[in-house]
């Protein structure tokens, strides 16, 4: 048996668990196999855990472990990081409830948070910094950790219930889509729900789309003072809460 | 390239401890960090490794490298740990003599490898395009293990000096891996100690163990056993300088009390070299 093959066996164990897959293995061996697959679920299972505590809470631990070991069974990990076996888990989740997409929402929250949480450093831009832009040519550069997250149910609401250990609301589908941006902020996850209309132009942001055009656009949609004023102050939540990259480009 | 040298006393650095490894000045020599949780883009981890970094030496210890793996080892994973050691530029870096990837699938433990020609030459070549994709030696370490394969044909031991003969690599011996695998295979801990090369030892690790159903297990939950301090007393009066650090990943108790537990360390470590 070559070292690929038996190799080959053994991920078919810890994969499936099944008395075909051990009885390659000698009969000395069978005590060992055990303790190998027990930490090798173990780990995944820990991962799913730590990554999504507020999903734990909201399905309650027995059914959380359940969903986990659905997953487990069905998804093999191939990363080198643990941590990337978390990012299948809300997809899994939304096979598994599929009457009650909170629960799949409210896990690809979290799963946003944590990838937020380790992703690129960036120097947001500065207040002061403002007066000096040139914003007839400027181009936005949102900071790397930035994103878009669109949701249909209140998963949101519950996440925040959850971790300010407030009353949990019901789980429901929101009239419409709405879009949740993430981002990085001084070593924490944040995240706020966007209006439409903000959701729309950050959307495009994201994009590469210029300043001066959507002012411009605003200012034809809402007419010229009210593009203005609120162009301004998206402009200076956004900068506020670190989400505009110190390199604005002109 | 010689192996670098060091002599002291560490722990292993968790999140329960971050706080006051960074606002107090903790009694340790160095501190060791598992690499894979730092191996990311940015963000609190690595801003946390470096405030700790300007303040211990670091030694990255892996469990990712998948060194005995017959297909090879992971690009990105070298890439990410080269650009993780060129920045912090750690006292060590080190992974474990296993294997934990196979084509579309990738374990979170660490599997035993066979002890045969092949497995010999797998590691051996996979070692050294590691240490070549890092630009430095590497420290590998003894598993401890809960089976052993009718393929095997030496010992555990003479696999790791003929590894490290033909790499170059430094060993980490833990002692608490060594007697976990003599327990649980019927092996001699001080002849698996007489037979490695103890002069490329350059770090120890302490850590407890649990008793299983039938086997003991490497949990890392508890105290240094008493066993396990006999034989780190034998093993010290054999090495060189070296850098002995206790590991901690589960159950994990105050500070204080790994920081004793490392004074027990030290205290092992000068009655048997005094005698």
């Amino acid at each position: 048996m070559t070292l690929g093959t038996l190799q080959a066996d053994f991920r078919d164990w810890l994969a499936t668990g099944s008395d075909r897959a051990a009885a390659r293995f000698a009969p000395d061996a069978q005590a060992g196999l055990l303790v190998y697959q027990n930490n090798h679920r173990a780990a995944l299972l820990d991962c799913l855990a730590e990554s999504f505590p507020n999903t734990e809470k909201w399905l309650g631990s027995e059914n959380f472990h359940a969903c986990a070991a659905f997953h487990i069974d069905t998804c093999a990990p191939d990363s080198w990081s643990l941590d990337h076996y978390a990012e299948s888990f809300p997809k899994s989740l939304a096979v598994q409830w599929p009457d009650d997409p909170a629960v799949a929402e409210l896990a690809a929250l979290e799963l946003g948070l944590a990838e937020t949480f380790v992703g690129h450093d960036a120097a947001p831009l500065q207040v002061a910094a403002l007066g000096s832009i040139d914003w007839d040519r400027a181009m936005l550069k949102w900071v790397p950790t930035a994103r878009l997250l669109p949701l249909r149910t209140n998963a949101p609401a519950i996440w925040s219930a959850h971790t300010s250990a407030q009353d949990i609301p019901m789980p429901c589908l929101m009239p419409q889509v709405t879009t949740v941006l993430i981002w990085r902020q001084a070593h924490i996850a944040c995240f706020r729900t966007l209006d439409s209309l903000e959701s729309e132009f950050a959307r495009r942001l994201l994009d590469g789309m210029r300043f001066d055009a959507l002012c411009r656009e605003l200012a034809c949609a809402l007419g010229e003072a009210e593009g203005v004023r609120t162009a301004g102050g998206w402009l200076g939540r956004w900068v506020a809460d670190g989400l505009v990259d110190h390199s604005v480009a002109a | 390239m010689p192996l670098p040298t060091f002599s002291g006393f560490g722990l292993g650095l968790r999140k329960p401890h971050y706080a006051e490894f960074l606002e107090t000045a903790v009694p340790v020599d160095f501190v060791e960090v598992i690499s894979e949780n730092f191996m990311v883009a940015g963000g609190r981890p690595r801003h946390i490794l470096r405030q700790v970094r300007e303040r211990h030496p670091v030694a990255l210890h892996g469990v990712s490298l998948s060194v005995g793996s017959a297909h090879g080892l992971d690009p990105d994973y070298l890439t990410r740990l080269r650009a993780l050691a060129d920045e912090i530029e750690p006292l060590f870096v080190s992974d474990h003599l296993s294997w934990s990837r196979a084509p579309g699938f990738n374990s979170h433990d660490l599997l035993p490898l066979p002890y045969n020609a092949e497995a010999l030459e797998t590691v051996c070549v996979n070692l050294a395009r590691a240490q070549d994709a890092l630009g430095r030696q590497l420290l590998m370490e003894n598993p401890s293990s809960y089976m052993t394969y009718p393929q095997s044909d030496m010992s555990e031991w003479e696999f790791l000096r003929t590894v490290a003969d033909r790499t170059g690599c430094g060993l980490l011996l833990d002692v608490n891996n060594i007697h976990v695998s003599a327990i649980n295979h019927g092996l001699d801990p001080i002849a698996y100690v007489a037979g490695l090369p103890l002069d490329r030892v350059r770090q120890i690790h302490l850590a407890g163990h649990s008793q299983g159903e039938t086997l003991l297990i490497d949990t890392h939950d508890q105290p240094v056993a008493p066993a396990v301090w006999a034989l780190f007393a034998h093993v010290m009066a054999l090495v060189g300088p070296v850098a002995v650090m206790i590991e901690r990943d589960d159950n994990i108790p105050p500070l204080a009390e790994l920081l004793a537990e490392l004074d027990q360390a030290r205290a092992f470590a000068s009655r048997r070299m005094a005698a």
